[in-house]
């Protein structure tokens, strides 16, 4: 099983989303040839006009998809930790979808079982990323993650304690 | 052909019943889609002087080829085309978000409403199915309240809302058809339109695929754009946005001052698109598929106008603004969030405010006849005041609901004389009397006065005229600009992202060829932007319009330029516009009088329409 620290999902800094919706025009054509943000594997969610984000797969450590199904279609990949359908065996009964806290597992409107973001492994890197004109996308480990909110808290509170001593 | 739906939706909205209509290959390429197909529709489905609020006059909706695609601002946009109720000629306004995006993907290109619902209703697309629900419990409500109730009732997030305000409801010729929020099909009176036949509202979620004709070449011009949209061609709207104006313009004396008493703000640096965005812009975001976001939200996070929120541009910062000769930033963001809330224009909103501020200080209104508000130019309370009043159609409200050409001949006296508007369509910032291309632009535009049917006021702008000299050769510039705005609107892309076409005929033909796998040559896509021109023009004659109503607003003509400085004294005379005027007709090979000749129609293939122009020529 590979190492929590080292499976790579795909980001999204809500400060750089615009709610542009390219990342879902990105995923589908790439993944179905054709433009619709239905079947997207990415989400982009304006919970009002300044709160924008995409969502997509955490490939979450036990997720709860594949402990929710009841038959065994779901797997998480042991190198990479992404998610991977068993199509013959879905049913398209919905409860992972249910059990997904991200809204990360979609019903297909055509094929009727669920589909997850696979990172694009048929084409080495998340088109998502590629197309973001924001870069508001990136493919991080939860270790980097952490990284970066320690760097950004930290710079922010030496730039308080700068303003400070200028005061 | 790809690109189009093929589908043309019809809803009578007396009846409740709906039929589908198939778009000819041929109708789409002469007509592209947008506002061009749009007038199509409505000329097809209207008679001769019919009145714009009642039950005959069809309200349309279209997207373009290009709608729900990947394109960058081309993926967004949608139309409405009726005849205005301000103008009482042809009446559009475009607007963009995501709406237009799903309208095609539920499979239409265009939507023609007619009739008139005995009770409010709002339209729910579903792909095929098409219903009209109860809307009772909406009427009043902002278009912000209504999209949220509408998604709650549906129980769907993504599906998109474009509704009216109180002041559509209420059949205010300065009402507009806002989209998710904050977006705005907001000239020419479009939500009273909305409003006279019930409806509150148009939802809808599309859910089919949008192919293209040629995908590997389409993403490698999309590629392209973004990389465009990253650089200098879109770097004014990435940044400062379009609020960028007010200091560029006040430091070249075209920004109107309070109605147009002066063209410079001693105040502007108060409220200067640098000061709206380090204290108020709070996110930049954008439209369905765009790579180069502009829309600048303002928050206002203290004070009186606490918890407000609203989308800033030059346009109704000028317009609530310096125009009104209000120097303060959070009561402008304030009104500007209050016209969105009654669902007003806020262009024409402000220009009528500014109105009655000038007959005011004119002593043609007094405090009594405004309801005891102290209307002096610069009063931001009065502002807001006022714009309560026109929202709410109360008290002077009334006066004032149906914009400054209306209120003028309800005021008499002179007041027609401050009555800042072209055909009846309130005037947007941008002083004609120092920009005199853009005064040629305002005098022909087809829906009233406005910068963005031609975008003249860029050669004036950029130096590559004397924009204090009228003479002839402006003709063929403001013709050849229209022509380009034409297709945008049709297409539909964003004017905005103009400047990131290098070559805009070559590039749109490409776009329009790559996606729809139809060969058009840019001369041909040309073509389609005048025939488009020409139908406008068509629409208005028909509808009663003439060269003498291509005219410029009173004070732009008899008020000279006050300020020392580079443009003192600057007007345009009666004998500068005839020439500007018969240049420009003789560019577009109309009559002197404006009318296009029957040689022209046939050469655009508009024949069908010649009994229009019949007796008209000379």
């Amino acid at each position: 099983m590979v190492k929590i620290h080292e499976r790579k999902f795909v980001s999204v800094d809500p400060e750089k989303c615009v709610g542009c919706q390219v990342c879902e025009y990105a995923c589908s054509f790439s993944k179905e040839k054709a433009f619709n943000p239905l079947k997207s594997r990415i989400r982009v969610v304006r919970v009002n006009q300044i709160a924008n984000m995409a969502v997509t797969c955490r490939l979450c450590e036990e997720p709860a998809c594949v402990a929710a199904c009841p038959r065994d279609a779901l797997t998480q990949d042991e190198q990479t930790g992404a998610i991977t359908l068993d199509k013959d065996k879905c049913n398209g009964c919905g409860w992972c979808i249910e059990a997904c806290d991200y809204g990360a597992m979609m019903l297909h409107p055509e094929t009727k079982v669920v589909y997850v973001c696979d990172l694009c492994k048929e084409k080495g890197e998340p088109q998502c990323i590629k197309w973001c004109p924001e870069e508001a996308l990136t493919l991080v480990t939860s270790d980097t993650l952490a990284q970066k909110a320690r760097i950004g808290a930290i710079k922010k509170l030496f730039q308080e304690s700068k303003k400070e001593s200028k005061q | 052909m790809l690109g189009y739906a093929e589908r043309i939706l019809h809803v009578d909205l007396a009846t409740g019943k709906t039929r589908v209509e198939k778009l000819g290959e041929g109708t789409a390429k002469k007509y592209i889609g947008g506002i061009g197909l749009g007038m199509n529709l409505w000329l097809a489905n209207s008679k001769p002087g019919v009145n714009p609020l009642s039950p005959e006059n069809p309200l349309v909706l279209a997207v373009g080829p290009v709608s729900a695609t990947m394109f960058p601002t081309g993926g967004n946009g949608h139309a409405f085309i009726s005849k205005s109720p301000a103008t009482n000629g042809v009446g559009e306004a475009v607007s963009h978000g995501t709406f237009g995006a799903e309208i095609k993907r539920a499979g239409y290109d265009a939507i023609v409403l007619t009739g008139k619902s005995e009770r409010p209703v709002y339209l729910w697309i579903d792909d095929d199915s098409v219903q009209l629900l109860d809307a009772e419990h909406l009427w009043g409500k902002s278009p912000s309240e209504t999209e949220d109730a509408i998604k709650d009732e549906l129980g769907d997030y993504y599906v998109r809302v474009a509704s009216i305000g109180l002041a559509g409801e209420n059949q205010s010729k300065i009402a507009c058809i806002l989209n998710e929020k904050t977006r705005a099909a907001g000239r020419t009176g479009l939500g009273a339109v909305m409003g006279s036949k019930n409806l509150k509202a148009i939802a809808v979620r599309g859910t089919n695929d949008i192919v293209v004709a040629k995908p590997d070449e389409f993403m490698d011009m999309v590629k392209e754009f973004h990389e465009r949209m990253k650089g200098p061609a879109a770097q004014k709207y990435r940044t400062l946005g379009t609020p960028e104006n007010i200091m560029i313009q006040n430091a070249l004396y075209c920004m109107p001052t309070r109605n147009y008493t002066n063209a410079h703000f001693e105040n502007a640096e108060k409220v200067s698109g640098e000061v709206l965005n380090e204290r108020f812009i709070a996110k930049i975001i954008a439209c369905n598929s765009c790579a180069m976001r502009c829309e600048h939200e303002a928050v206002i996070r203290e004070g009186p106008y606490k918890g407000t929120m609203a989308r800033m541009e030059y346009d109704n910062l000028w317009a609530l603004g310096p125009n009104c000769g209000i120097d303060k930033l959070d009561a402008i963001i304030k009104a500007s969030e209050l016209c969105n809330y009654y669902g007003l224009d806020a262009q024409s909103t402000g220009v009528t405010v500014s109105f009655v501020m000038d007959c005011y200080e004119q002593g043609m209104l007094s405090q009594d006849q405004l309801d005891g508000i102290d209307a002096r130019f610069g009063n931001a309370d009065a502002l807001l005041q006022l714009i309560e009043k026109i929202g709410k159609r109360e008290g002077i409200g009334e006066t004032l609901a149906d914009g400054v050409k209306i209120a003028a001949e309800k005021i008499g006296k002179d007041a027609e004389k401050l009555a800042q508007h072209i055909k009846g369509l309130e005037v947007t910032g941008y002083d004609m009397r120092c920009l005199k291309t853009a005064a040629l632009g305002f005098a022909v535009s087809f829906r009233g006065a406005d910068h963005s049917r031609s975008g003249a006021y860029t050669v004036d702008f950029l130096g590559k005229v004397d924009r204090l000299k009228a003479e002839k050769g402006r003709g063929k510039l403001v013709k050849d600009q229209e022509d380009v705005y034409a297709l945008i609107d049709s297409l539909i892309v964003c004017k905005n992202a103009k400047g990131t076409f290098n070559s805009e005929l070559a590039e749109m033909a490409k776009l329009y060829s790559l996606v729809t796998g139809a060969e058009v040559t840019p001369e041909e896509l040309k073509a389609a932007g005048e025939r488009i021109n020409t139908l406008a023009k068509l629409i208005n004659i028909r509808e009663g319009l003439s060269r003498k109503d291509d005219t410029l607003p009173w004070k732009v003509m008899n008020q000279p330029i006050p300020e020392d400085g580079p443009v003192k004294g600057a007007v345009v005379t009666q004998e500068e516009l005839d020439l500007l005027l018969d240049d420009y007709y003789d560019a577009r090979g109309w009559t002197l009088k404006g009318v296009p000749t029957k040689a022209k129609l046939q050469e655009l293939g508009l024949e069908e329409f010649s009994g229009i122009v019949e007796g008209k020529e000379e």
